[in-house]
């Protein structure tokens, strides 16, 4: 799943197209699948954006801030924080190891390893509650142990953590592997060849090179992990106050018909989502000028 | 291939590679195929065969099959629009492909809500034509569509930015109109990434949870995803039901990634791209 993930260098001008009378469509054929591809855009993707903040601020500023201020959401958004502060840096040191071994070495069963590390994808999020759910659940396997030590796994934040570095599991290891394949292995021998240690090789040769890939995979693992929503609403419990994420803390005040203060936090959420793209975006910029770059230089 | 590798670090990374992975998704995916096998065989096939649960493997899978397959034609043509013609704010449209991404699911959930319900912006409109969309199996359909879009956008756009124009011009020359062209020159070469992003967003849309049931009523027998029947199970303290409602998803999730797996191989090869 590795495509829809990775980076692209973002649209190019289309001049070469529509400049070529062998590449162009008649301007009324152009403007009307312009046309279709933007109201489908506007009605699916805009709309929806647009809507959360509209609601939100529905009434008015101090009905906004007195929902993000209140304990709970507070509570909820510190949840937020602290399972992605332990999620996101755990699956990122994953996915360098991962990717080391799997660019750098060739090994037999590689290409199955990575259909493994692709599962928590393709898994339903529920699925993936569940997974932790019989595990450490009161009748699981090692529930009982764990009760017996006075300690709580389901319906607490260790699972909640524990879910959310399952459905982020993938996003690192997913964004390096290619790009660290791409870049081979020459430099890297070169250093080793030079005497540099191992670890020496990786922080002055190899993460250079793919730090805009580390840095894009980690803010996807992060959006991911701020935002799940059904893996985490499966072990929490709901414990108002003590296991409510964001999604989850929006949820309850939605289902308690309290709208506006339900898409105050989900706004929130919104510009965590904004942020994100913004720095992809940025990324993506900053790589296609390297990349013009480059070519200049070579001709 | 067998070129003596100087690199040091393989045994430690992989060797954390592979425990980290047992650990976290090996290990606790097991569970429900070994919580599964407490069933007979005969039990295991009542559960998974309730009317209730049927009805609601065809809404998610009909829902899911029908939102890949809108997304495949407006997807295309978005993908086409952003890589073959300028237009006013196309930066900005591309960026924002990638919302599904990066929204949460929940937050997609009440906003689509919002937007699709009798008093919403849209929803008001489509009702004076008696057309419901919130709380029926129409909304799981718009929710799917939603989560799916940027895999089918994403997949595309890429293989058709490789394109060499070259070829066009070929057909062209030979006195193919652009019709024929579009559709007997490029449309074959992107039917295999277009079909991967088909699958993908499939696969998605099978397993979502978040985004759909807010806008989707939740009605017994008529609007319940499969995944609203394993936290209902769960609800209800019926374990063995959930794992079993599981083991049948994981199953179908293992067929589809294989499927998937095969299609971007086959893709690479055609199109000469690696990744």
């Amino acid at each position: 799943m590795a495509a829809t993930i990775s980076l692209h260098l973002g649209p190019a001008h289309a001049d070469r197209y529509e400049n070529n009378p062998a590449t162009r469509e008649t301007p009324w054929v152009k403007w009307t699948v312009i046309g279709i591809s933007l109201a489908f855009f506007a009605l699916f993707l805009l709309l929806p954006l647009v809507v959360v903040f509209y609601e939100a601020l529905r009434k008015g500023w101090d009905a906004y801030l007195a929902a993000l201020v209140d304990p709970d959401a507070l509570s909820s958004v510190r949840l937020t924080l602290l399972a992605a502060a332990i999620s996101v840096p755990l699956n990122l040191v994953f996915g360098v190891a991962a990717a080391w071994a799997i660019a750098k070495f060739d090994f037999p069963g590689k290409s199955f390893l990575i259909t493994l590390i692709d599962l928590p994808f393709s898994v339903s999020p529920v699925v993936a509650g569940l997974i932790f759910v019989l595990v450490f659940g009161r009748t699981g396997w090692l529930g009982p142990w764990f009760i017996e030590n006075d300690m709580k796994v389901v319906f607490a934040v260790p699972g909640i953590v524990l879910a959310t570095i399952f459905v982020t599991f993938p996003f690192v290891a997913r964004e390096l592997i290619p790009l660290m394949e791409a870049q081979g292995r020459d430099e890297e021998e070169a250093s080793t060849v030079l005497g540099a240690s191992g670890w020496q090789t990786f922080w002055h040769v190899t993460l250079p090179n793919i730090k805009w890939g580390l840095i894009y995979g980690v803010i996807l693992c992060n959006a991911r992990a701020m935002g799940e929503f059904g893996a985490v609403s499966v072990v929490s419990g709901h414990i108002r106050g003590e296991t409510n994420t964001m999604p989850l803390h929006v949820e309850i005040i939605y289902s308690e018909y309290k709208f506006a203060a339900a898409f105050a936090v989900a706004s929130l959420l919104a510009i965590l989502a904004l942020l994100t793209l913004l720095v992809k975006t940025w990324i993506e910029w900053r790589a296609a000028r390297a990349r013009d770059e480059e070519a200049a230089e070579g001709s | 291939m067998s070129r003596r590798n100087a690199l040091p670090g393989f045994n430690l990374s992989l060797g954390y590679t592979l425990t980290w992975l047992s650990l976290i998704v090996l290990i606790p995916l097991s569970a429900v195929f070994i919580k599964s096998a407490e069933l007979t065989l005969e039990q295991f096939w009542q559960v998974v065969t309730t009317p209730r649960v049927v009805a609601s493997y065809k809404l998610t899978f009909g829902a899911a099959l029908a939102a890949a397959s809108i997304n495949a034609v407006f997807g295309l043509l978005l993908a086409w629009s952003l890589v073959r013609y300028n237009f006013p704010g196309k930066k900005i449209v591309d960026s924002l492909v990638d919302l599904p991404f990066a929204l949460p699911t929940a937050v997609a959930g009440i906003a689509l809500t919002a937007l699709w319900a009798g008093n919403g912006w849209v929803g008001r409109i489509v009702e004076s034509f008696g057309i419901k969309v919130a709380f029926t199996p129409l909304g799981v359909l718009l929710a799917l569509v939603f989560i799916g879009l940027p895999f089918i956008v994403r997949t595309v756009q890429p293989v058709l930015e490789d394109l060499e124009t070259e070829i066009e011009e070929a057909a062209t020359s030979l006195g193919a109109s652009r019709w024929q062209t579009i559709s007997k020159v490029i449309f074959p070469t992107l039917y295999p990434a277009l079909l991967t992003g088909f699958a993908l967003a499939f696969a998605r849309a099978v397993g979502e949870y978040g985004s759909v049931i807010f806008i989707a009523g939740n009605m017994p027998m008529v609007s319940e995803i499969t995944p609203l029947m394993i936290i209902t199970k769960l609800e209800q303290y019926d374990y063995r039901g959930a794992t079993a409602i599981a083991a049948t998803m994981l199953v179908v999730s293992f067929v589809l990634l294989i499927a998937i797996n095969s299609l971007q191989s086959w893709t690479a090869k055609r199109t000469g791209r690696s990744k």
